[in-house]
């Protein structure tokens, strides 16, 4: 176990708004690999949506907030790839024309990983202790996978489930047509993205599809719940922390 | 203002400077000059030359083209009425008149109808030589010039190469190398056309589904002079 | 080419309803990047290439003027002649000039995207000359009277019965009863139909994949022959190109040439790779004897020294295309003009404006994909993302949109009352979908609700949670 860690949960806005188990299986992971976890409270949104509508303005503003709320910690860890990746790669590239901001961005862009590959590839994490009855599939969020190279570290760990089978899904790398203000810009053409990708999940015979990013989980679970399947969805921290007989999966109805 | 200059005007604006001079202009003049080749894949550049002869024919026959392998050119008038015969085609041919392919026996097959000159609409197979055969990719390299008409290696149905073992390069920067030699040679400069042919006319325009001889010729036999026998 | 890029929500949903395009672009999505993927595979310096590549046309595009310059001296240094047009007009009275000068009347023509975006088969037609498409793609949509829908595969949109149908339609000196109804007999066709063609053609018109500054070489890269039989029958070839497709040396185009057909289609190499200098020489059997090259600007010196210079890199190979969801989904013909998926979505506002094009930059998950398959590395969702920003700076979106973003930004930097609101809210939702865990519409949200189901949050903000959870502990 490597030495202890001051880790501060960057929560994201969709894991405080829909999930917040997410954001219980997230600490949960982080103090079983010897982390202390602190949730600053000034932290709201990472800046994702504006940025990504041309408003850099405003980016600029939220991401100010962002580096100075997380400053001092040793890690700041997001279990969302999208977020993660706005903070590591865009950051530095929306202060490329601000060299003070710059270091600053650039000393948090080093400090903030995604959450899964934080635990195996930061805190050497192995393997989880963890149970799932059943048979799930994975989609690969493209943040995670073509900003941070996220892409062997959960399967890693979702080997070490006992009870889980993972089926990969064809293609696992296809976008789920989420994209944030996409999906609600352009909802036909996302919800062909959306279609394509429940067929292609059916097709595994998974009853659970997982993923490390809520927004492709909320498409996902939307168009499987629009579309009659009994196919579950839940990010992928749900399982690793053994919290899937306690928490029901996405779009279920509450006991 | 002339469209030549606004255009580059525009270019140079956009570049934030005037025409390139001085040592900038020297450093891009060597550079053109130098002509350094850039990364060149292993695969060919690595081998022996039995092993690039090998190479061009496994990458040649990947894309559809045969390959026959002959031990001199008194085999070659053979094997062409072989390859004729086996493809059903007459035995006829427009030949290119090519001082190289003169030393060739042709008249040991007094059956086989040879003339030489370019292509014209109802020839249905052409034998050319090449000026070099890429072993990198399986590709032919063909020149055009007053003994090697382009029309020979796309109007006919059928085209037939002529290539000696020696021939056989690693890749397309050799190719380069005996060009730009043959240009300072012969001082004819470039010729007007270089082909790079990687197997028979094809077309997937049509569902995706690959269709051999689209425009070009459907049918490309290249025959290797090595002394290896097929 | 008239564009329609302006309607590009109407035409998605269009070509989204149309059930022959999902099957013909069904076949293709799959089939392209799995043969890419296997080219890739065979050849370990690939990535190594891909540097390579950029590096090159980053170095040709930072002294651009100085190798258009040297290509043009050598063009002329072996017979023959170059023509600048700055913009479509300039380039189409060129053209129609040269064919002019020889009195011609059939013009056969390969595949080139430059010649469909200046217009120029109109203005032919419009001035008593017959272009005819030779490429077999091209040729079939050229009968269809339609666009391409792809920068290579101009006619993958369509299945074969569709082929069939328009081959039956033009081809009136044919046998009705002959049978067309699979591909070998469709290309056979063409074939037999094209060939009289290309040996009548007074002119042949071919775009350029590249130009060579070194030597005044232009290159062709094909599969068909069609390019081949265009450049070397007729008296006259003209090359109709753009401004950045200039390279250095015969050696920067090898580089080049490596990366291209294994990320258009998974080849080694196309069938045909030809380069040619200048007119027929004195002796040569056959060859043009005029060699005539249009160098188009049409909005590309304007690209250099700004946001967007790194789009000049493009190599035309369609990997964006063929790798984009959004292109799989909707196809070419949704985008509106020459040039359709990621890469038209990039180049068109900047060439046409983005007033008419504003939708294709829009019109994007940043998934990234395209990205990460460019032979030379282009940013292309950064530049996207640039397009969404000259809007946003000019206050282009609905304003509905525009003021939810702002008021999320504003409370965004305020997180007491941020907190304050997401707990509210995710009480409200959790107050309103507890039972079904899900809604099927929600007010404000249709955009969503009207082809998904949002499902419904657990009921309390994460941060109210640990505040509680906190105090619990302390």
């Amino acid at each position: 176990m490597p030495e202890p860690a001051r880790v501060a949960l960057l929560v994201t806005c969709l894991v405080d708004l829909f999930r917040p188990s997410v954001g219980f299986a997230a600490v949960k992971l982080l103090e079983k690999a010897g982390c202390t976890v602190e949730v600053p409270r000034a932290q709201t949104c990472c800046g994702q949506p504006g940025y990504n509508s041309g408003d850099k303005a405003d980016t600029k503003a939220i991401a100010r907030q962002v580096i100075e709320t997380f400053a001092g910690y040793d890690y700041v860890v997001v279990p969302s790839g999208s977020c993660a990746g706005m903070v590591r790669v865009h950051y530095p590239e929306l202060f490329a024309d601000e060299p003070a901001m710059l270091g600053r961005a650039e000393e948090l862009a080093a400090r903030t990983w995604e959450l899964v590959s934080f635990l195996t590839d930061v805190r050497g994490m192995k393997e989880v202790a963890a149970r799932y009855a059943g048979r799930v599939t994975y989609h690969d969020s493209c943040s995670g996978l073509r900003e941070l190279q996220v892409k062997a570290q959960p399967r890693q760990l979702l080997g070490s489930v006992s009870g889980l089978t993972l089926s990969e899904l064809p293609g696992a790398e296809i976008c789920c047509g989420f994209g944030g203000t996409f999906g609600v810009k352009y909802p036909e053409i996302s919800d062909k993205m959306a279609t394509d990708k429940i067929a292609d999940i059916a097709a595994t015979g998974a009853d659970c599809v997982l993923a490390g990013d809520l927004g492709c989980l909320l498409q996902m679970a939307g168009k499987l719940s629009r579309a009659g399947s009994r196919i579950a969805a839940r990010h992928v921290a749900e399982v690793l922390a053994d919290m899937t007989d306690a928490v029901p999966p996405i779009g279920a109805p509450r006991k | 203002m002339s469209a030549r200059d606004d255009i580059l005007g525009g270019v140079r604006r956009g570049l934030g400077r005037g025409p390139v001079g001085g040592a900038e202009a020297e450093v891009v003049a060597e550079r053109v000059a130098a002509h350094r080749r850039n990364l060149i894949p292993a695969r060919a550049a690595t081998l022996d030359a039995a092993g690039r002869v090998e190479l061009f024919v496994n990458m040649a026959e990947a894309v559809q083209t045969t390959v026959a392998r002959v031990g001199s050119d008194a085999d070659i008038p053979g094997e062409v009425a072989r390859y004729l015969a086996a493809e059903n085609l007459p035995a006829e041919l427009k030949m290119a008149p090519d001082p190289v392919l003169d030393t060739v026996p042709w008249h040991e097959r007094p059956l086989l109808q040879i003339r030489r000159g370019k292509a014209e609409p109802g020839d249905a197979v052409s034998l050319t030589p090449c000026l070099a055969a890429v072993a990198e990719t399986g590709t032919l390299m063909l020149i055009s010039g007053a003994a090697t008409p382009t029309t020979l290696n796309f109007l006919p149905d059928t085209h037939i190469v002529v290539a000696r073992a020696g021939q056989v390069v690693a890749g397309y920067e050799d190719g380069w190398d005996l060009l730009r030699q043959r240009a300072v040679e012969s001082e004819a400069g470039l010729p007007r056309t270089v082909n790079f042919i990687t197997g028979p006319s094809r077309t997937g325009d049509i569902e995706q589904r690959i269709e051999l001889g689209a425009h070009g010729p459907r049918r490309l036999h290249v025959i290797i002079v090595d002394g290896a026998q097929t | 080419m008239q564009a329609t890029s302006h309607s590009f929500t109407d035409n998605a949903r269009r070509e989204l309803a149309n059930p022959t395009l999902r099957r013909a672009l069904g076949m293709a999505g799959t089939g392209f990047p799995a043969r890419r993927a296997d080219a890739v595979a065979r050849l370990p310096e690939f990535e190594a290439l891909r540097d390579q590549g950029k590096a090159i046309k980053d170095h040709t595009i930072a002294h651009l003027d100085h190798y258009l310059e040297l290509y043009e001296k050598n063009v002329t240094a072996v017979g023959g002649v170059v023509h600048w047009a700055r913009d479509a007009a300039e380039a189409r009275a060129a053209v129609l000039d040269i064919c002019r000068s020889v009195g011609a009347k059939i013009v056969t023509k390969g595949k080139s995207m430059v010649a469909e975006e200046i217009g120029l088969n109109e203005h032919l037609e419009a001035n008593g000359i017959t272009p005819v498409e030779t490429d077999l793609g091209e040729y079939i949509i050229q009968l269809r009277h339609e666009p391409p829908s792809h920068i290579i595969a101009p006619a993958i949109h369509l299945m074969k019965e569709q082929v069939e149908t328009a081959f039956r339609a033009a081809h009136t000196t044919l046998d009705p009863a002959r049978v067309l109804t699979e591909a070998p007999q469709l290309c056979a066709e063409a074939r037999t139909m094209l060939r009289p063609q290309f040996l009548a053609a007074d002119v042949g018109i071919t775009g350029a994949n590249f130009l060579i500054a070194e030597t005044g070489s232009s290159i062709i890269v094909t599969n068909e022959g069609n390019g081949d039989l265009t450049q070397t029958l007729p008296k006259v070839h003209i090359v109709v190109t753009s401004i950045e497709k200039v390279v250095p040396t015969l050696e920067d185009v090898s580089t080049l040439l490596r990366l291209l057909a294994r990320s258009a289609t998974g080849q080694e190499f196309s069938s045909y790779t030809t380069m040619s200098t200048g007119p027929r020489r004195p002796g040569d059997l056959d060859g043009p004897e005029q060699y005539h090259v249009l160098l188009v600007d049409n909005g590309r010196s304007s690209m250099i020294g700004g946001e967007f210079q790194d789009m000049l890199r493009c190599l035309r190979c369609a990997a964006c295309l063929n790798h984009c969801p959004v292109y799989t989904a909707i196809g070419g013909h949704a985008y509106g003009w020459v040039y359709p998926g990621p890469m038209g979505a990039v180049l068109t506002p900047a060439l046409i404006g983005l007033d008419e094009a504003g939708h294709l930059p829009n019109a994007s998950s940043f998934c990234g994909r395209c990205e990460s398959v460019c032979p030379v590395k282009i940013p292309l969702p950064k530049m996207m993302r640039h397009w969404r920003e000259r809007q946003f700076a000019q206050n282009k979106a609905p304003p509905t949109y525009r003021y939810g973003l702002k008021f999320w930004a504003w409370v965004a930097q305020r997180p007491a009352l941020y907190h304050r609101l997401v707990e509210l809210k995710a009480r409200m939702l959790d107050w309103v979908g507890r039972n079904r865990g899900r809604f099927r519409s929600l007010p404000l949200a249709a955009g969503w609700t009207a082809v998904r189901d949002m499902p419904a949050p657990e009921g309390r903000s994460f941060h109210a949670l640990w505040a509680e959870r906190q105090r619990g502990r302390g």
